[in-house]
């Protein structure tokens, strides 16, 4: 268990250290919901009409651009290899590869989630709700994630065919994301669409990291 | 004790080695010699548990040692072509648990809180190398692991390999390169 910590600590260390990295996400994040306004038109309720949507997208984007590295430096360095050799299952060191995932990107961008929000008119009603399947979302691209930069490492041009991989499996968590705040926001019961994606993230917590750490075995062979 | 028992590794469609059969007893060591290509590097991986077996089986104590990979890494300490050093981590934070001791086996104490990004080739080298103390596996798997090293540095591995051995640990190195390592059976593949 110590060294199931000890990998998350040093992920998140590396993260501090490369700083630039990781606002680099948070910054595309922000720059691309702030163009919408610009090709939509800055018409208050079309905007708040998008603005679910509009974050929902962005986030999920913006949480791609590290995944490229999250094992590619690790497996060109050699520390895959050690990782490896900790005595942890291939799953658990994927499932902490995960986690550092979530707080350096998906916990930063539900947080600039809230002005961002405001700067897109989103109804004040919606933006608990939006916030409350950001939650859930954003690790659910953590997990989706780290189980596709795990299957391209080693890949010629992984980096282009990573999106490829895990941007079809986000449909549903984009669906019911922005289904639970469109209806908080015009008053409807938000339960269900929040309960889906819970239950996603149930279903996915342990089978990515399943899945994750088959393609590390198969990537040091 | 490790048994190797008939093993032969498989690359596309060409056998780089095997069958293959050896055993290492405690405290012993062992060097793979041969020329390049010959699949030193492969056998290597395959004992640490990252490579792929084609056939035969690899027995530590009796018992099938790549039945549980997870549990078997931690029986081993691998040291490959890359140093796995990361340049934005200090030599402490890069070795994480019993650091010091590692650092200290390699002379590098005085730099343990510099960050890696600074070191020259062959301290990084060392690094990678006090990281086999630090583990404290009985296993431990060597990949030209005097590649680049001083000789002082090659004198001072000597001593760390020969604490290992006395506390009853192993060592399977593959080289070129003459290694402080007295008493080693050779393995030739060819």
């Amino acid at each position: 268990m110590s060294g199931f910590w000890f990998i998350v600590a040093r992920d998140l260390r590396l993260s501090l250290r490369h700083g630039a990295d990781t606002l680099a996400a948070l910054l595309f994040f922000v720059i691309a919901s702030a163009l919408f306004p610009l090709a939509v038109g800055p018409a208050p309720e079309t905007l708040a009409r998008l603005a679910p949507g509009i974050i929902w997208v962005c986030a999920l984007l913006a949480a791609l651009l590290p995944l490229d590295r999250l094992f590619g430096a690790d497996f060109e360095d050699g520390t895959l290899d050690q990782l490896l050799l900790t005595g942890l299952p291939a799953s658990a060191v994927a499932l902490a590869k995960a986690i550092s995932h979530w707080v350096t990107t998906g916990l930063p961008l539900l947080i600039v989630a809230v002005p961002v929000s405001l700067m897109l008119n989103l109804d004040t009603a919606a933006l608990p709700v939006l916030l409350l399947g950001l939650l859930p979302g954003t690790a659910l691209l953590s997990l989706f994630g780290t189980a596709g930069a795990a299957l391209v490492i080693g890949a010629r041009r992984g980096g282009v065919l990573l999106p490829l991989l895990v941007l079809p499996l986000t449909a549903p968590v984009v669906i019911f994301g922005v289904a639970a705040a469109d209806a908080a926001g015009m008053g409807m019961d938000v339960r269900a669409p929040l309960l889906f994606l819970t239950a996603l993230f149930v279903a996915a917590l342990p089978l990515c990291p399943l899945a994750a750490g088959a393609a590390l075995r198969g990537a040091v062979e | 004790m490790l048994d190797v028992q008939e093993i032969s590794a498989i690359r596309g469609e060409r056998r780089i080695f095997g069958p293959l059969s050896f055993s290492v007893d405690d405290g012993d060591a062992m060097l793979l010699t041969g020329p390049n290509g010959a699949g030193k590097s492969t056998l290597l991986r395959i004992l640490a548990g990252l490579g792929r077996l084609a056939a035969g089986s690899i027995l530590w104590n009796g018992n099938d040692a790549l039945a549980d990979r997870a549990a078997h890494g931690a029986l081993v300490s691998y040291v490959g072509h890359l140093d796995a050093v990361k340049p934005g981590l200090t030599a402490r934070e890069n070795l994480g648990p019993n650091a010091l001791e590692g650092l200290e086996a390699m002379a590098l104490s005085h730099l343990a809180d510099q960050p890696a990004r600074f070191f020259s080739a062959g301290q990084k080298r060392r690094l990678a190398l006090a990281r086999l103390v630090c583990r404290q596996a009985p296993i431990w798997l060597l990949d030209e692991p005097t590649l680049g090293l001083d000789v002082a540095s090659v004198a001072r591995f000597g001593e760390m390999l020969a604490t290992h051995r006395a506390q009853g640990g192993m060592v399977l190195s593959a080289t070129h390169l003459p290694l402080p390592l007295p008493g080693a059976k050779e393995l030739r593949l060819s």
